[in-house]
């Protein structure tokens, strides 16, 4: 009962921050209502007793990713400048697009969220296990993929630095 | 029983009393209600408490350092100057200020006193005496403190004055870099304890050579230091204190902010010293363990008198009194040698030492 009333008031604060920040046309105001979006998700995790991936959220989205948006918009030319409209014919097309993606990820969710619920743990995941699951070679352990991702984001740093470079 | 002898100040059959008491007079979610309020009153009270304590710690202290008498007009050694400073505080005007933008502005103190009342939920200030025990407790605790530096940002921007926004800009770079620090040391602890769990970090250190900084002696030592410099980089105070330098930028970001807005940053400030410190504590220098030393009984069962909040606080105290000796004894960094220390220096040690600890782990080599 109490668990459905927070998650209303969350769900409501979710959908109204991602409301405002599609709308607002300054963007750095635009980049703080995405942060709260960010963070509400965070809450919908803490519901969902799976504290590890709420405090991944939060670290990684919240405190890493838009701190970086904040701080990358703030070395543009006018962060607090309104943005203006587009023309009517392109913001019709883009409607279209927003809507063909709200309908795919709706038929897919809803087809498929009741299959979910067989692979999701009892209570809540203990932190050994999600390492072991992380960082073992067994079957159903993801050793090879998340090295496969360090190596992505090694060849990023790489090429960031490489951009940066004085010649 | 042997606990109710050897432990007769603890607080957790007072909590406990409570507890009982509340369920038998009410349904579970009404007792469970009326704790939540009375644990949120608590903290808060605590917040505004410790960060009164600690005003006036720092300005007697630093009046000692420079050899000056400090505060020493209002009560008996100016024992409750900070108390009317507060009064002082409450009692200004916010003044509004044209050509901001307002929503940002307002929030942005927010952001930055918010992400330190985080923290503070779960920090384990004594047997019994921890609001929340993640089962990620560590990571918690760098995920949310790392939300301040957004309500810094912000205030930089808004106030539109170009002090405000380079002091800013210069918090950023600082907290971004040695977050990585911080952060770092703390997993290499992690390693060591095998769990990311508080309450089992303290539990595990009951005698003072299972304490982490001994346990892992060298490697636990290289952490122990770097998580001290980069936590006191990251509370933005000298030497590292470059976002607000007053000679160059008067006030750095909270420049144009008055009355209590410029109180929520300056109390977070303080706060976040004390978190810091109150992190160290826990993780390296055994929490609110008491000092125990195997074999000798008569010893043990005389510092199990003294409660363990007071071992908290004082093992904190001694942690804040070295961050207050730094803070007024090294003269203030550049950017360039403060960005070389945290990514040409600490990082590189940072991450051979965590290389070392596992290997420590794996082959046994800790103090067991």
């Amino acid at each position: 009962m109490i668990e459905q009333v927070i998650f209303y008031i969350l769900a409501f604060f979710i959908v109204g921050f991602s409301l405002l920040a599609v709308t607002e046309r300054r963007i750095i105001r635009a980049s703080v209502y995405l942060l709260f979006v960010l963070l509400g998700t965070a809450g919908l995790y803490l519901i969902l007793e799976y504290h590890f991936l709420a405090a991944a959220q939060v670290a990684v989205y919240a405190g890493g990713i838009m701190v970086l948006f904040v701080f990358s918009i703030l070395l543009t030319d006018h962060p607090g400048a309104e943005v203006k409209y587009e023309k009517p014919k392109r913001m019709i097309i883009s409607a279209f697009a927003a809507l063909a993606g709200i309908a795919i990820c709706g038929h897919i969710i809803y087809y498929n969220v009741s299959r979910a619920y067989q692979y999701i743990a009892q209570g809540e995941i203990d932190m050994k296990d999600l390492g072991m699951t992380l960082m073992g070679t067994g079957k159903y352990q993801y050793m090879l993929p998340f090295e496969a991702i360090s190596l992505l984001l090694l060849a990023c740093i790489i090429g960031g630095i490489l951009i940066a470079r004085k010649k | 029983m042997l606990l109710e002898i050897s432990h007769p100040l603890e607080l957790f059959k007072l909590t406990a009393w409570l507890d009982s008491m509340l369920r038998s007079l009410m349904p579970d979610w009404g007792a469970l209600l009326i704790e939540f309020v009375l644990i949120g009153l608590v903290l808060l009270l605590a917040y505004a408490v410790i960060a009164l304590a600690l005003i006036y710690i720092e300005r007697k202290i630093t009046a000692f350092f420079q050899c000056r008498l400090g505060p020493n007009r209002v009560g008996k050694y100016g024992i409750i100057q900070s108390v009317a400073d507060m009064v002082k505080i409450l009692l200004k005007e916010i003044i509004p200020i044209d050509h901001v933008d307002k929503i940002l502005f307002y929030l942005a103190p927010f952001f930055v006193i918010v992400s330190s009342m985080l923290t503070f939920g779960a920090l384990p200030f004594g047997n019994g005496l921890h609001v929340v025990d993640f089962n990620i407790g560590l990571f918690y605790l760098i995920a949310v403190s790392s939300l301040s530096i957004i309500g810094v940002l912000l205030a930089g921007w808004s106030s539109n004055n170009k002090y405000s926004m380079i002091g800013a800009m210069r918090s950023g770079a600082q907290f971004i870099s040695y977050e990585l620090s911080a952060g770092l040391s703390l997993m290499t602890i992690a390693v060591l304890s095998g769990s990311l769990q508080l309450s089992t970090i303290v539990e595990s250190q009951t005698y003072v050579y299972h304490w982490n900084l001994f346990r892992g002696h060298i490697p636990a030592l290289i952490a122990f230091v770097i998580y001290l410099i980069a936590g006191h980089a990251e509370t933005n105070r000298g030497p590292f204190d470059l976002p607000e330098a007053e000679s160059e930028l008067t006030a750095g970001y909270h420049t144009e902010y008055s009355g209590l807005q410029f109180g929520f940053f300056y109390l977070a400030e303080y706060l976040n010293m004390f978190i810091i410190a109150g992190i160290a504590t826990t993780v390296f220098l055994g929490g609110w363990n008491p000092v125990q030393i195997e074999g000798w009984n008569g010893f043990n069962e005389v510092m199990n008198w003294i409660p363990s909040y007071v071992w908290f606080f004082a093992k904190t105290g001694v942690l804040i009194f070295l961050s207050l000796w730094v803070r007024w004894t090294f003269p203030r960094l550049r950017i360039d040698q403060l960005l070389n220390l945290e990514w040409k220096y600490l990082l590189p040690i940072n991450l051979v030492n965590l290389v070392v600890m596992a290997v420590l782990v794996v082959f046994g080599l800790y103090i067991k």
